[in-house]
């Protein structure tokens, strides 16, 4: 086995005689029902093994080709500097920054992971970061019960990620469903008694979403407003606080972290001042110490669950700090030119594509709805489409189940690759 | 000036990354997006190249201790070394660059770690039914008692509105109750620190969901009589959660199951090594018995021939995260158990061998509330007149992260000491000596530590009334 214990038999010998017992058994006497057999686990391995195995198992997934998939996920350019940063021992193995007199390095880093939000989405406060996107839209929807003092109840539509709208509803969170025509959502018939409405932009279609409608609508009705937004797209379009909305959550993911089979990931959340007291989760601050020098520290720590227990905005304890920095050092590396050259590579290259396809004959779900780099193309038979494509070394969109199939673009996909895609559906359709 | 902010190093027009060249016609956005829904104004980012951003961040972490760094005895948060190996198999291709929609016959590798995995898990609790998707510990709380929830709806069994929690429980357990819609009520605690089973006996009756139990308890006390706790539970009709943060004190020594448990969570960056990243990610796995399998999130892996696929639990609560939960932590764990198999059990012996000699060595000096064998953790008060945040700060200063302080909340000026299996003899009594040491420093210069640190002490009430969070 690899072992990562150091003690010899001799140093287990002069401990048990520090303690004052004579075995290793000893030490459990007081545990009862005590396990006696042993674990029936497979034998241990050393590291190399351990490692071999774990390459033999990951030639059994289909990777290393060019990924047309999207729906909440991305394919994005992982710059090579966030692995070396987020390597690095110091910030790979602390913990959450308790003592912050030796914890600058965690709580600077997401001080500036909420700066960025904070300009990205044009709200002035941001916490460090929640689990993922979906767990974002849920922590939401809760802030909205409780700072409208109504019930749980938030209005969705289609345009809604359905995996953020099934995490909700676990939240006991009651869902009720807006009418969503071409590709976009109509908030004019609001009930009254919502807590929040929700706008998704660019939504699940990857059509941008009127925020500035959604939010009138909401605070028409006495409702909260909550624009969920992927970070890359608010590098051209307006900030959804510049368009009324009150929350503004989302998926990190496309800012450096790789897909990973779905996480870890980080989930982003930002509000108004006003409401700072209402976030969920913790949010990092500036302060002094004892010499006057500047210096972070996690703040407001009455909202959370260590301190008030069963009265806090949520159970949520820790953040996701690691890949936040990764967002980190990504939104760094970028700056906000290099943000808007990725959203305008992929549209782009998805606008590219989408002609192609309709050039071939096959007509895009929403026609005249304006979209990002994800579409909903409409194919006679999108399972043979997809077995097309994987023949052909590309790993097609998602298959809605209704004739269509969501495919997304991203920087990373090659002219070749856009037309390879074309002639690959258009010969097996 | 070493706090400047990443922002205040840059310059308009610099980059830090340079992006492959357009292969298609660019888009103007006009022509392809309404002219309201651009953007205005650009974000105020940090325009910087990439020496710089490297530069910072690794300067940043040299203001940050970790495990790599120090000796971390953080009591409940398991600082142990993390196998490197683990970060070998995170990064490897066929894994980082999966895509969790791509069909499972295209996932069959990662559908198998994870098929594994939950059989490691219910070999390590006994509870044969494993759900990996919680994202973090106080998730797979929540999950647990959600499902709690939704098993007495399904029974149509309305009058289950009580949780209980132990006066020694972690924060999340009071709110993760309140999140899933129940009311948490404290049990007391007997001379041992433990669940006060007569006034557990009392408190128990058909309004009762469940009780949520850490063993060994946050004071480091094995809860002896947790199987008659499940007992005095189970005849009302509750369930007996446990709060799987402190198993790195059970494996292959005690298995909840045989306890009588009936839902559990574990934390993957505590007992199985996955880095615990500055605070998250984690993975909060949990486990159960038959009767509350049907619950368990949606969806979970089996395998049906040669072949794994994902299976929809018959009444599932549905899914707590957006996807299938934190993969890499899962990928990370699996690799651990890997190189340890049945040897699990000597991690255990080993980090309960370590807390007991700190427990020895500290007495006599440091007052052990509970002063008998303890497990993987020990609760020590400071010596009279000295304050826990006192000594904390003061073994800051000879390079230790020091240990949980005012928790657990039932004993007074609380020092919980977990030192994990990864040290050796010689850092216990390096530490030992400072403690000692600390313990016969004078007031004034324990309350002026620590000053060999990044920064002093801070000023956190004006961190509150002046919040500043941005830049």
């Amino acid at each position: 086995m690899a072992r990562f214990t150091p003690h010899t038999e001799a140093d287990i010998q002069e401990m048990l005689d520090a303690i004052g017992v004579d075995t290793l058994d000893d030490l459990f006497a007081d545990v009862e029902p005590r396990y006696k057999g042993e674990l029936d686990l497979p034998p241990a391995l050393s590291e190399y093994e351990a490692l071999r195995e774990v390459d033999a198992l990951s030639r059994e997934n289909v990777s290393g080709l060019p990924i047309f998939l999207g729906a909440g996920a991305y394919d994005r350019i992982v710059p090579s500097a966030i692995g070396a940063i987020i390597s690095r021992g110091e910030f790979l193995t602390s913990y959450t920054p308790y003592q912050p007199e030796i914890s600058q390095g965690t709580l600077q880093s997401i001080f500036e992971f909420q700066s960025m939000i904070s300009e990205l989405t044009g709200l002035e406060i941001s916490n460090a970061s929640v689990y993922d996107g979906a767990n974002a839209v849920v922590e939401a929807a809760l802030m909205t019960a409780r700072l409208t003092k109504r019930d749980p109840k938030v209005a969705v539509s289609a345009g809604l990620n359905p995996r953020y709208r099934e995490v909700t509803e676990t939240y006991r969170v009651e869902v009720v469903d807006l009418p969503f025509e071409s590709g976009t959502t109509d908030y004019s018939s609001l009930p009254d008694d919502v807590s929040g409405v929700f706008v998704q932009s660019p939504n699940f279609f990857g059509v941008v979403e009127d925020i500035e409608a959604a939010s009138d609508a909401a605070h028409d009705v006495g409702a909260l407003c909550v624009a969920v937004c992927d970070p890359i797209s608010l590098s051209i379009l307006e900030a959804p606080g510049n368009l009324g909305a009150d929350v503004a959550v989302g998926e990190a993911q496309p800012l450096g972290m790789p897909l990973m089979f779905g996480g870890p990931y980080a989930g982003y959340m930002a509000t108004k001042e006003e409401f700072v007291r209402q976030l969920p989760g913790r949010i990092t601050g500036e302060t002094i110490d004892k010499d006057g020098k500047l210096a972070y520290v996690l703040t407001l720590r009455g909202r959370e669950q260590d301190i008030r227990r069963a009265k806090a905005n949520s159970n949520i304890c820790t953040n996701q700090a690691l890949t936040a920095l990764a967002a980190t050092v990504y939104t760094a590396l970028m700056g906000p030119e290099g943000l808007r050259g990725v959203a305008e590579l992929s549209i782009s290259k998805a606008h590219y594509l989408a002609e192609r396809l309709q050039a071939s004959g096959f007509g895009l779900r929403y026609q005249d709805a304006s979209f990002l780099w994800e579409f909903a193309v409409e194919l006679p038979d999108v399972v043979r489409a997809n077995e097309a494509l994987l023949e052909a070394g590309i790993v097609g969109g998602l298959d809605l189940r209704d004739g269509a199939m969501l495919v997304a673009v991203t920087e990373k996909r090659t002219k070749d690759e856009l037309d390879a895609f074309v002639e690959v559906v258009s010969n097996a359709l | 000036m070493p706090f400047n902010l990443i922002r205040d190093k840059g310059r308009e027009g610099r980059r830090g990354y340079t992006l492959p060249k357009p292969d298609v016609e660019m888009k103007e956005l006009e022509t392809v997006l309404p002219k309201s829904a651009l953007r205005k104004e650009k974000p105020r980012l940090a325009e910087v190249d990439e020496p710089t951003v490297i530069r910072h961040y690794t300067n940043l972490s040299r203001e940050n201790e970790g495990i790599d760094t120090t000796f971390y005895p953080l009591g409940s948060c398991t600082m142990k070394h993390n196998p490197r190996a683990n970060e070998a198999a995170a990064v490897v291709p066929g894994f980082a660059g999966l895509h969790p929609l791509q069909p499972e016959a295209q996932a069959q590798g990662a559908l198998r770690i994870m098929h594994e995995l939950q059989g490691f898990l219910a070999e390590v609790s006994g509870l044969p039914y494993v759900s990996l998707q919680p994202l973090a510990g106080a998730q797979g709380e929540l999950t647990s008692i959600l499902i709690v929830k939704r098993y007495f709806d399904d029974a149509g069994d309305e009058g289950r509105t009580t949780v209980l929690v132990p006066s020694t429980a972690h924060g999340t357990n009071p709110a993760t109750a309140s999140m899933a819609g129940f009311r948490a009520k404290e049990v007391g605690l007997d001379d041992r620190g433990c669940v006060d089973v007569d006034e557990l006996r009392e408190m128990v009756d058909e309004s009762t969901a469940a009780l949520m139990i850490t063993n060994p308890n946050t004071c480091g006390v094995y809860e002896r009589n947790i199987k008659e706790i499940a007992e005095v539970l189970h005849e009302s009709g509750a369930f007996l959660y446990m709060d799987g943060a402190n198993m790195n004190a059970n494996m292959g020594r005690m298995r909840p199951a045989e306890a009588d448990v009936d839902i559990m969570h574990f934390n993957l960056h505590k007992t199985f090594s996955t880095p615990h990243g500055g605070g998250g990610p984690g993975c909060g796995a949990i486990s159960c018995s038959d009767d509350l399998a049907p619950f368990l999130p949606d969806p979970t892996v089996e395998k049906r021939g040669d072949a794994y696929r994902f299976v929809h639990p018959e009444k599932s609560i549905g899914r707590v995260a957006g996807f299938h939960g934190n993969f890499g932590q899962m990928l990370r764990a699996w690799n651990y158990i890997r190189m340890h198999g049945p040897e699990l059990r000597d991690v255990t012996d080993m980090a309960v061998l370590n807390a007991n000699y700190v427990r020895a060595q500290l007495g006599g000096t440091y007052r052990i509330p509970y002063d008998e064998l303890c497990k993987h953790e020990v609760v020590v008060q400071p010596p009279q007149g000295k304050r826990a945040l006192d000594i904390a700060k003061g073994l800051i200063d000879y390079g230790y992260h020091p240990p949980t302080i005012y928790f657990p909340l039932v004993v007074k000026e609380a020092m919980l000491i977990e030192p994990t299996e990864t040290e050796s003899k010689e850092t216990l009594d390096d530490f030992i000596g400072t403690m000692l040491e600390l313990a016969e420093t004078s007031q004034e210069d324990l309350e002026a530590a620590p000053t060999h640190a990044p920064t002093r002490r801070l000023d956190e009430t004006r961190a509150a009334r002046q919040l500043k969070a941005r830049w």
